[in-house]
């Protein structure tokens, strides 16, 4: 018998295990809510699987009697659109300020400190200040994303940028280059799919504060949804909503990565041989 | 008029001293190797002539000039790793130097320009016998052709000097020796000024025309910072034998000894 340490599963064996953590989840919640709903039919804490479906359907297919939209899709493109934004925005200030903060010392020095301050102030505790000078509208929700998750990715990628070899920044110098087109041609397009992966890692912390900014202050949004229902403990809309965003930020994750693989075909093979 | 002169160069860390009453005259046309025990300054020395550090006391002149305080393109280099881009291929790695060279702004080149260039870039990738890899990435290429191409990637914008930091240390012997042919017909066909760093002290006595050995000449026990390392032989190549070699080799050994015992 090989020690446990030095035992890999086959592909099979691996699929299986890793699929059994969530068959075992749903199995406890069927017998849970069985036992439940046969103590009381009108339980609403843990709702069988057709009264789930029923929700669905009543959210996803019909049309809401006051609004005339289909609710979810209706919430889900409002917090898309607000995710989008709020992503975006801190995407691209971090590559901007990552990358010169990171290639360039004087930038550093002089706004190193200071990003790290601002790193440093929990986003939700200015919330009330966002929702002040900006009102309680779509702004302040992006605002809150960028607030909460650029100074993340600007300190990522300026790690990133140090970490590029300093060889590779004395050889383009060698070749002649000034210090923009060693940023344009040397440093950015090695710190693109570093981007990737620093949007990637603060895209659970985005939806965090897309949902807390949601609860707050919305008329649609799936985080405004779920704490609007909360009121009428309404387990069986809560409940795929809930499965509905994991779902949507498994597919972002999944669509990043194929990205950054389409996208950087160079990347993989560096990362893998260590030269990157 | 030198190529690179060096007078009276000392090089020191805070009490440091890394090297010390350095002077030398190097004509263009030679191929220098550095040899010498490990700590003993040689990428130190390289690294002034790349205009990364500064000597701390004396100058150093390229062709009669002060030598610029940062790297630029008269002065090429090819280090151990790390040389070459591994974002671009092959093909783009050596075009990036023309291509920098002719467009300020946006660095790349378009049109009849970078067909001009990507010829010129295949001319090159030919005589380090590359051609037929130019469009995989560097780490789809193995060591030695990695440092093909960094040589390719380094020459293709013509510098009066090449510095090579131990750019074959992490070869095979064999793999070594063609490299070894190949930067000797580079040089001679670029008419080049070679300066070569390398640990294996046998690489250095038929490699080249000279060849420069850093040593330490002074030690003081209590202090072994106190004193730096100098150029203890300079030597045509042609003229040395094999007794010489064998005390080279025990002056060397025993620096890195006393450095292993002070530390």
């Amino acid at each position: 018998m090989k020690r446990l340490i030095n035992f890999q599963p086959s592909r099979t064996t691996g699929l299986a295990l890793g699929l059994l953590p969530f068959v075992l989840l749903l199995l406890a919640y069927l017998m849970a809510s069985d036992a439940r709903l046969a103590e009381n039919p009108n339980d609403k804490l843990l709702p069988s699987f057709a009264s789930l479906g029923e929700a669905v359907h009543r959210m996803a297919v019909e049309p809401d009697k006051r609004t005339g939209e289909v609710l979810l899709w209706a919430d889900t493109g409002a917090s898309l659109r607000r995710l989008a934004l709020g992503v975006g925005i801190s995407a691209l200030i971090g590559l901007a300020f990552g990358v010169a903060l990171g290639a360039i010392p004087l930038v550093r020095a002089g706004l190193s400190p200071f990003v790290e301050g601002l790193s440093l102030i929990p986003p939700m505790a200015i919330l009330p200040v966002l929702f002040v000078v900006f009102g309680l509208d779509e702004v302040s929700k992006v605002v809150l994303i960028v607030f909460g998750i650029a100074p993340f990715i600007v300190r990522d990628l300026q790690q990133r940028t140090r970490e590029l070899p300093r060889e590779l920044i004395v050889k383009a110098q060698t070749l002649g280059g000034s210090t923009w087109q060693i940023v344009l041609r040397v440093v950015l397009p090695q710190i693109l799919p570093r981007l990737l992966d620093a949007v990637r890692l603060s895209l659970g912390a985005a939806w965090l504060f897309l949902i807390a900014a949601e609860a707050i202050a919305a008329t649609e949004g799936l985080g405004y949804r779920i704490f609007l229902v909360r009121r009428y403990l309404a387990m069986d809309v809560i409940l795929p909503y809930v499965a509905w965003i994991t779902l949507l930020a498994y597919l972002t994750d999944v669509a990043l990565r194929l990205l950054t693989r389409a996208a950087f075909p160079w990347y993989r093979h560096a990362v893998a041989k260590g030269v990157a | 008029m030198s190529r690179v002169a060096l007078r009276n160069v000392w090089k020191e860390y805070g009490d440091h001293v890394v090297l010390e009453r350095l002077n030398l005259q190097v004509e263009a046309g030679e191929f220098c190797t550095l040899v010498g025990a490990s700590g003993c300054g040689k990428t130190t020395f390289l690294r002034m002539l790349l205009g990364e550090e500064e000597p701390t006391r004396g100058g150093i002149t390229l062709d009669g000039e002060p030598l610029p305080a940062e790297p630029g393109p008269d002065r090429g280099i090819v280090f151990q790793r790390y040389s070459v881009f591994p974002h671009l291929t092959v093909l783009k790695n050596v075009m990036l130097g023309l291509e920098l060279r002719a467009a300020p702004l946006s660095g790349h080149l378009l049109g009849a320009g970078r067909r001009r260039a990507r010829e010129e870039a295949r001319e090159m990738l030919a005589a380090v016998g590359l051609e037929h890899a130019r469009d995989q990435y560097p780490a789809q290429l193995s060591g030695g052709m990695q440092q093909r191409l960094a040589l390719a990637q380094s020459l293709v914008v013509h510098p009066r000097i090449l510095l090579l930091d131990e750019p074959f240390g992490a070869l095979d012997p064999g793999i070594r020796s063609d490299m070894h042919r190949l930067v000797l017909d580079l040089w001679a066909r670029h008419g080049l000024t070679v300066f070569m760093i390398t640990h294996d002290l046998k690489e250095g006595f038929y490699l080249g025309t000279r060849l420069l050995v850093f040593d330490k000449v002074r030690h003081d026990p209590q202090a072994p910072q106190a004193y730096g390392a100098t150029i203890t032989y300079d030597l045509p190549v042609g003229a040395t034998d094999r007794g010489l070699y064998e005390t080279i080799r025990a002056d060397v050994r025993k620096t890195e000894t006393d450095a292993a015992v002070a530390a």
